[in-house]
Formats: C-alpha cells, sequence, structure tokens
C-alpha cells in the first residue's frame, strides 16, 4: 500500500459505519444519530472483537508469569506500548506509562512531579476554557504547597489571549498545564508557542490531550511538551485506559505515584527500591485488556488514514456551522479559527437540557450541560450548552437531521 | 381546593391521559405544555437555600404545612422538568405526610419517564422527589406523629 499522504484517499464512510456495529441501533424508534463523541467514541467491531479474544484466548496477568498465556498477554500490552510511541512520536517507549485515562495522568502529574517541586509562592498557569480535570488536581497541590493557580483568559470567540498569558509568565511560574483542543468550545489552542514562551520563562509544560488525539497529528518531540495525557476510548478505544507521556529525564526524578506491586524492584521492610521506567508508574495489575485492545483501536485510525478522518471531521464541522447558524435565536460558543470537530451552542430563551431531551426522543445523541468546564460557562454567562461533536461515521444526512431535530425542538420550546 | 382525590386516584387520571398520546412527541409537548403553565414560582422563594441541585438544571422547591397537609410550590429554569414538577405537586400537594411518604409514584414509570428519575445526573427530578419527601418527613416528625429522638 502506498503511505496514505501520497494519495488524496477519500473516505468511503458507508463502509466505515458498518465496521461500528453499534450504528445499527434504533433509538426511540429512530436510526440512532451518535454526535457524542468528544465525551466518548464508538467502537468498531475489530475492537470489540480483540476484547472477546483477548478473555477467550490469553487472559493471564502479565510482566512474571512463566506460562505461555502469560507471556503472550504481556507481548501484546507491551506491543501496545510501541504502538502508542509511534503514534504521539516519542523518543523512548518508557516515556508511555499507562493509565485509566487522562484524568488520572493529570493527577499523577500533579501528585509527583507538582509535590516534590513546588514551593510557596510558585505558580501554576492553566486557562478559562480547561475541563475540571485540569484544574482540580493543580487545586489540591497548590492549596498544599501554597502555590498559586494563575488563569489564561481568553476572547469571546473562545480562543485564549496570548499576550496575557505572557504577562503572566514570570520567574515564579513553574508548570502550565493547558488544553490542546477544548471539549466544550472546540479551539486548538497554539501549544507549541505556549511551550516556547514557558520554557523561555523557566517552566514546565503538560499538555491536556484527550480532545486532541483523535484529531490532529501528535508529535510529542516537535511539541516539545514536558507531560502530555490522552484517554484511548475518545480514540474508538475501550473506556479505563489511557496514557501519560513524560520526558524520560523528568519521570526519572519523579517519586511513584502510587506503591505495590509491579512498580517495586526490591521490597524489605526497610527500604523499598523502586522499578526502572515505565513500571515505577504501573503500580499494581493494570487494565491488561483494554491496554491491549487500545493498539487495536490505534491501528483502526492508522488504517483508515488520521488525515483522511480529520478532513472529514472538518468538512462536517464546517456544514454544521454553517447550517446552525441560520437557526433564529441561536448561538455558537466558540467560533475559533482553529477548531476541533466540536460545535457548542445555545439558543435564546430555550434551556440546553430541554433540548437534549427533544433530541434523544429523535434518536439524537447530544450532550449538554456545562461540560465539566463550569468557569468557562460562568465566562460566557451561560448554565451550559447543547454540543454535538463529530467522529469519522457521522455523516451530512445526520447533521441534517440533527438541524429537522432542532427546528421542531425550538418551536416547541419556545 | 376541594380535590379529595387520593394520590393513587390521582396518578390513575395521569396515566389514562397519557394512555391518549400515540407518540412519544406528543407526550413530550403535553409535558412542556404543562411546564409552561406552571405557576411560576415568586422571586423571593427562588434562593439557594430552595435549590434542589441537579448537574444541569435547577429546581427550586418550597412547601408548606397547612392543616395537617403538606402543600408543594416549586419552579425550574428547564420547562420539561417543570412539566415534571407540576405533575408531581399535583400528585403529592395537598395530602397527609404518611400519604406522601407511604407512596413510590409508580404513575412515573407508567407513563414511560422513568429515564428522567434515573441517576444520571441530568436532572434534578429525582432530587426533587427525595427533597418532597423529606419536607413531608420532617413535617412528621415536628408535628410529634413520631418521637423527635429516633
Amino acid at each position: 500500500m502506498m503511505p496514505s499522504a501520497t494519495i488524496n484517499k477519500t473516505l468511503d464512510i458507508a463502509a466505515i459505519r458498518e465496521q461500528f456495529p453499534v450504528l445499527n441501533r434504533k433509538v426511540k424508534g429512530r436510526p440512532l444519530v451518535y454526535f457524542d463523541n468528544a465525551a466518548t467514541s464508538q467502537k468498531p467491531q475489530v475492537v470489540i472483537d480483540a476484547l472477546v479474544h483477548y478473555y477467550t484466548y490469553y487472559n493471564a496477568n502479565i510482566h512474571r508469569g512463566i506460562h505461555t498465556l502469560a507471556e503472550e498477554a504481556t507481548a501484546a500490552f507491551e506491543a501496545t506500548r510501541d504502538t502508542v510511541r509511534e503514534f504521539i512520536h516519542a523518543a523512548h517507549r518508557e516515556e508511555i506509562i499507562f493509565t485509566r485515562g487522562t484524568t488520572e495522568s493529570i493527577n499523577l502529574v500533579a501528585y509527583t512531579w507538582a509535590r516534590k517541586n513546588l514551593r510557596a509562592g510558585d505558580e501554576v498557569i492553566v486557562s478559562t476554557m480547561e475541563h475540571h480535570s485540569n484544574i482540580v488536581p493543580w487545586q489540591i497541590v497548590c492549596e498544599e504547597k501554597q502555590a498559586v493557580l494563575k488563569v489564561i483568559p481568553i476572547s469571546d470567540e473562545g480562543e485564549l489571549l496570548m499576550d496575557e498569558f505572557k504577562k503572566l509568565l514570570s520567574a515564579k511560574t513553574k508548570l502550565v498545564s493547558i488544553v490542546h483542543a477544548s471539549n466544550a468550545l472546540g479551539t486548538i489552542n497554539p501549544v507549541e508557542e505556549i511551550i516556547r514562551l514557558a520554557h523561555a520563562a523557566g517552566a514546565l509544560v503538560m499538555v491536556d490531550g484527550a480532545q486532541s488525539t483523535v484529531h490532529l497529528d501528535i508529535d510529542v518531540q516537535a511539541m516539545d511538551c514536558d507531560f502530555f495525557a490522552f484517554s484511548a476510548h475518545k480514540l474508538y478505544g475501550p473506556t479505563g485506559a489511557g496514557v501519560l507521556y513524560g520526558k524520560k529525564h523528568l519521570l526519572e526524578a519523579m517519586p511513584p505515584f502510587m506503591g505495590g506491586g509491579e512498580m517495586i524492584k526490591e521490597v524489605t521492610f526497610a527500604k523499598t527500591t523502586y522499578n526502572e521506567l515505565p513500571y515505577k508508574f504501573e503500580a499494581g495489575t493494570p487494565n491488561i485488556a483494554d491496554v491491549i485492545v487500545f493498539k487495536t483501536a490505534l491501528d483502526f485510525i492508522r488504517d483508515t488514514g488520521k488525515e483522511e478522518i480529520h478532513r472529514h471531521e472538518q468538512e462536517l464541522l464546517w456544514y454544521a456551522t454553517g447550517k446552525l447558524q441560520q437557526l433564529p435565536g441561536l448561538r455558537i460558543i466558540g467560533r475559533a479559527k482553529d477548531k476541533v470537530s466540536v460545535i457548542s451552542f445555545v439558543v435564546n430563551g430555550v434551556h440546553p437540557q430541554d433540548l437534549g431531551i427533544l433530541l434523544d426522543n429523535r434518536g439524537i445523541a447530544v450532550r449538554t450541560g456545562h461540560h465539566c468546564a463550569e468557569p468557562l460557562m460562568q465566562c460566557y454567562g451561560i448554565p451550559g450548552t447543547t454540543r454535538a461533536s463529530f467522529a469519522v461515521y457521522n455523516t451530512r444526512e445526520e447533521v441534517d437531521e440533527l438541524i429537522a431535530g432542532l427546528e421542531k425542538a425550538i418551536k416547541i420550546l419556545s | 381546593m376541594s380535590d379529595q382525590k387520593t394520590i393513587p386516584e390521582i396518578q390513575q387520571e395521569i396515566v389514562e391521559e397519557f394512555s391518549l398520546f400515540d407518540s412519544w412527541d406528543d407526550k413530550y409537548e403535553y409535558i412542556i405544555d404543562l411546564g409552561k403553565k406552571l405557576e411560576p414560582l415568586e422571586d423571593k422563594y427562588k434562593l439557594d437555600e430552595n435549590k434542589v441541585k441537579g448537574c444541569q438544571s435547577t429546581v427550586w422547591l418550597v412547601s408548606d404545612y397547612r392543616d395537617g397537609k403538606v402543600y408543594f410550590k416549586a419552579d425550574s429554569d428547564a420547562v420539561i422538568v417543570k412539566g415534571l414538577i407540576s405533575m408531581l405537586i399535583r400528585v403529592l400537594s395537598g395530602h397527609t405526610p404518611d400519604e406522601i411518604l407511604n407512596d413510590r409514584l409508580e404513575f412515573i414509570g407508567q407513563i414511560g419517564m422513568t429515564s428522567h428519575l434515573a441517576q444520571t445526573r441530568s436532572n434534578g427530578l429525582l432530587s426533587m422527589v427525595k427533597q418532597m419527601k423529606q419536607f413531608a418527613l420532617a413535617y412528621k416528625i415536628k408535628n410529634g406523629s413520631i418521637p423527635q429522638s429516633i
């Protein structure tokens, strides 16, 4: 096969849809329209099969077993690490730490790196558009260390005010933890520039890649981030598995997160020495099955063509944006120039929850509410939004269904 | 109010009303209509202490106790929840604490609205039912029908 970059491949969306069995479902008597992909994407049959295959043929605990099943399970588990390394272009496989997901990855850095390195008066910078997962861990550790949490403001369009960010940076800044793509607005943040500026100020940068990794080409080395976090379930993979990437020298200098099996080299009651990377951060029996299957999901993305998926999603985003803008009283929240395929909106005089219920009644799954970004909603002075987010299997016809559903719902509700 | 119907009788009425609808669309249109018609709660009651907070919509609930009966008034910022509230008030308001505490509100399931009681944190209805029962229990304790020391 030719490398996908050299040919302008058009995706056969109908064929892709056939790979996702849940799309055959009817909800409330109508074909499911699944637009809640930013919360979690649906899973292709290969992923579902791989999970069943693992439990059917080679379920075993990994790393220390001497028998065949343990060897097979270990090899499959470690193969995912190699695939993840390749997927985000990390320099070393031991820079890939498996966690339960983005939230745990961020907490890991907060409870190890930040706890060890933050001092009273130090500053951590986040932005107004962060998910609670990238706010609360820093609040906890800042309170403990008497450090200060600073917040980068945003424009009405939902873009970071970079001049304000520059003003926040100082010798006191120890860490900038920033979302790559906003789950509530879709905004893609200029992480390369943020990282360059933060590094120049002597601070490290953690990137929350929960929303970006499925859509954008991720190269942690080119980006030069110090930590990067994401979850498998938003990449057509299983729930309960995720990744923390960290630069090797940083991870090596960090204390362990949790104590237990797997993460030790030697234990006596006098002293325990810790295992080497990445196992130092993988205490206890990991989520073996889901980590193994994560590889199948990443292979699915690679084989389908990440660039082609991105192009398709962008096309849907702009098609939906154009259509939504025509609905009277509807206002799109988040009008950044660069967006992932997430579109949030409010309708005059209509509560998002009512819209969500009526759309569900037509088999359309959207998300409504504050999207775990309450400070952002406060910034816009709204209780929440309705959010549609698109994946590779979504179509223009489904967007038309959404528009028809919205037209009807708005008519009934207002 | 001269409405002397029991809680189960009122629920039966609602179930019969809903049996007339062929589709979910019609059911929701009816609930939305109920929501729009619900007498708004005066602003003086829309206080944090009266909030029954769900994840997405806000419900304000106040109660009153007269002649051995509990009366409820409520409001919400979401209209479907308001419609559901309107039905809960119709069923429970104006009855004794015992009647309120002993009823399992089976009409909600019978009209196909159980999903609104599911613990998805998507609305405050479950919290609202709990809060109504708590008011009933509080009036029951306060008025000595069970000892306060338990």
